[in-house]
């Protein structure tokens, strides 16, 4: 009896101290993003003297400041321009390619499967002094149409290993009724299999929209012109031109950070997934 | 009609063979040649200079800030091995059994990694920078009576590169922690059970289960930390806004500004082909070492 009462004392106390050391941990993950939200809220002159989480008085304009006089609403535009079309580019792309590589006979399919995985396997560093260097010559730098290429190209090889690892698993059943009906190939990848992929392409495209929205050395190295230019890139010039104005980068770095957090919010069984199949295979 | 047919498929892979040819092949190619050219990037190609080996020579032998870099990362790298990886184990661990909010808490972890490195950088520095008398991180040494520890973290080159490495490790454990998490779940927990009847308590049990079981995983997310580790550089944009005289360089700055500040792209690639061959070449040997401690029944 005494031994039980003993043993429970000693795990709720064990409990306690993880429980303690979780919220620790959580406080020092959430703390300074609520601090970049709250400093948003505030004005150069409470900035520096109002250290509580919640703002006394809230200030909505640094949000409009940011958006108009920053250019940030342009940035904005910009960023969800890129990320859509990359995403909506790398899920036909790279599912196409998926597609052939794991149901389609046609001589070189395996050394091109391989070039595929082994660039996904190869780091370049500074792979963009030679992007660079090419845009310029075919005439696509300082263009959205270079930039959207090139990121196409820097998602393209892990999305088609992943679609492929789950196209290979897939029964074959249906595809085979869809051709006894009749059923082009094409037909068989748009009908078939695209929407039985569901859930990978679910992977695919969250972390391809992330990586896209986060996306900051190619887009420095492309753009020139301010009007192109997606919001990460932005924001760094943008803290040089109002080096002081805080509350105001504040703001600009919630406009940057927010759709993120939401995206992953609203899809995180998938980002769970991501991380724990693709990393363990990739 | 079978031709007719083999063309069909080539279709399926057209747009992506065309893409990768043109944005990976290519330019990889030009790495490789540029890397022996001393090349300023506005002449026109075909007069690059042709020099040989000097670009790995010059980096070799000549270029301590290139070397300097290497040290940086090599040091960012062991603190994220260590410190992060450690964080993420212990949390893994602590999340991996019944415990209430655990979702809670799996959520929130992963937070800091979907964020960009900009955003994470420029925030950290508002927290630790000294403007005004507003960082946070003085502000609380002050008030748990430790002013004598107040310091202008990333203004003094002493402690700005551990700084970096700490707001690294910051963005970096929930992949870890993830990673470690599906480890540890995927331990079946008859094994503890009859450990536990044998009279093992909860080191030994976690000395002589845990550990040998999860030994491939912590090699991958080992291997992984140190290729993430070694070739991150735009965080240290965000939270330095640079190299700091060398102080905070890492290699994928120096290309950067190799190629930027100084014009020399044949340079830039040099550094590039021999940075990416030592990434290549430590990922390797993790990969056999991993091989080799890997238990024969998993």
């Amino acid at each position: 009896m005494r031994a039980a009462i003993y043993y429970k004392i000693k795990k709720s106390t064990i409990n306690t101290l993880i429980h303690l050391f979780l919220i620790s941990v959580t406080v020092i993950c959430l703390y300074p993003l609520l601090w970049m939200v709250s400093s948003s809220l505030k004005t150069q002159e409470t900035v520096f003297k109002d250290f509580s989480l919640i703002p006394h008085q809230l200030h909505l304009n640094n949000y409009v400041l940011a958006w108009q006089e920053g250019g940030f609403g342009r940035c904005f535009l910009n960023s969800i321009f890129y990320t859509a079309t990359v995403v909506v580019g790398i899920v036909i792309i790279a599912s196409l390619a998926a597609y052939a590589f794991s149901r389609l006979k046609f001589p070189g399919k395996n050394v091109l499967f391989i070039m595929f995985i082994a660039a996904m396997m190869i780091p370049i560093p500074g792979s963009f002094v030679a992007l660079y260097v090419l845009l310029n010559k075919l005439h696509l730098r300082n263009t959205p149409v270079g930039y959207i290429l090139a990121m196409i190209n820097v998602g393209l090889s892990v999305s088609i290993f992943l679609l492929k690892t789950f196209f290979d698993k897939m029964p074959k059943e249906l595809e085979d009724a869809a051709r006894m009906d009749g059923c082009s190939k094409l037909g068989i990848w748009w009908h078939v299999a695209l929407p039985l992929a569901k859930p990978v392409l679910a992977v695919v495209v969250v972390f391809n929209t992330l990586a896209v929205w986060n996306e900051y050395i190619l887009a420095l190295i492309i753009f020139d012109s301010r009007q192109f230019m997606p919001l990460q890139v932005a924001i760094k010039l943008f803290q040089g031109e109002f080096v002081t104005n805080y509350p105001l980068l504040m703001a600009g770095l919630t406009i940057a950070a927010l759709p993120v957090i939401i995206v992953y919010l609203v899809m995180q069984k998938y980002i769970v997934k991501g991380v724990t199949s693709g990393a363990i295979y990739g | 009609m079978r031709i007719k047919n083999i063309l069909e498929n080539y279709l399926f892979i057209t747009p992506a063979v065309l893409i990768f040819a043109i944005f990976y092949i290519i330019p990889f190619i030009y790495v490789f040649r540029l890397g022996f050219y001393d090349w300023d990037g506005i002449v026109p190609l075909k007069d690059a200079v042709f020099v040989g080996f000097a670009n790995f020579k010059e980096m070799l032998f000549q270029d301590p800030s290139w070397w300097q870099a290497m040290r940086n990362a090599g040091w960012v790298t062991i603190i994220a091995l260590i410190f992060q990886n450690a964080i993420a184990f212990l949390l893994a661990w602590a999340c991996d059994r019944e415990i209430k909010m655990k979702n809670f808490y799996r959520v929130i972890f992963f937070i800091p990694p979907v964020l960009s490195e900009i955003v994470v950088g420029m925030v950290w520095r508002f927290i630790i920078n000294d403007v005004e008398g507003a960082n946070m991180i003085n502000r609380m040494l002050t008030a748990i009576g430790l002013p004598n520890l107040v310091h202008s973290w990333l203004n003094d080159p002493n402690t700005a590169l551990t700084t970096v490495a700490i707001v690294h490790s910051w963005k970096g454990f929930g992949w870890g922690f993830l990673i470690f998490l599906a480890g540890l779940q995927a331990i079946p927990s008859e094994l503890y059970e009859a450990a536990h009847i044998d009279g093992a308590n909860a080191w030994r049990s976690f000395k002589n289960i845990t550990v040998p079981l999860m030994m491939p995983v912590i090699i991958l997310v080992s291997i992984l930390t140190v290729l993430g580790t070694m070739q991150a550089f735009v965080l240290i944009i965000g939270l330095v806004g640079g190299e700091f005289a060398g102080h905070t360089s890492v290699p994928v700055l120096r290309i950067l500004a190799v190629m930027r500040d100084s014009s020399r792209f044949g340079y830039a690639c040099a550094q590039g082909i021999s940075f990416g061959t030592i990434l290549v070449i430590i990922s390797f040997i993790q990969y056999r070492f991993s091989k080799e401690r890997q238990p024969k029944t998993a």
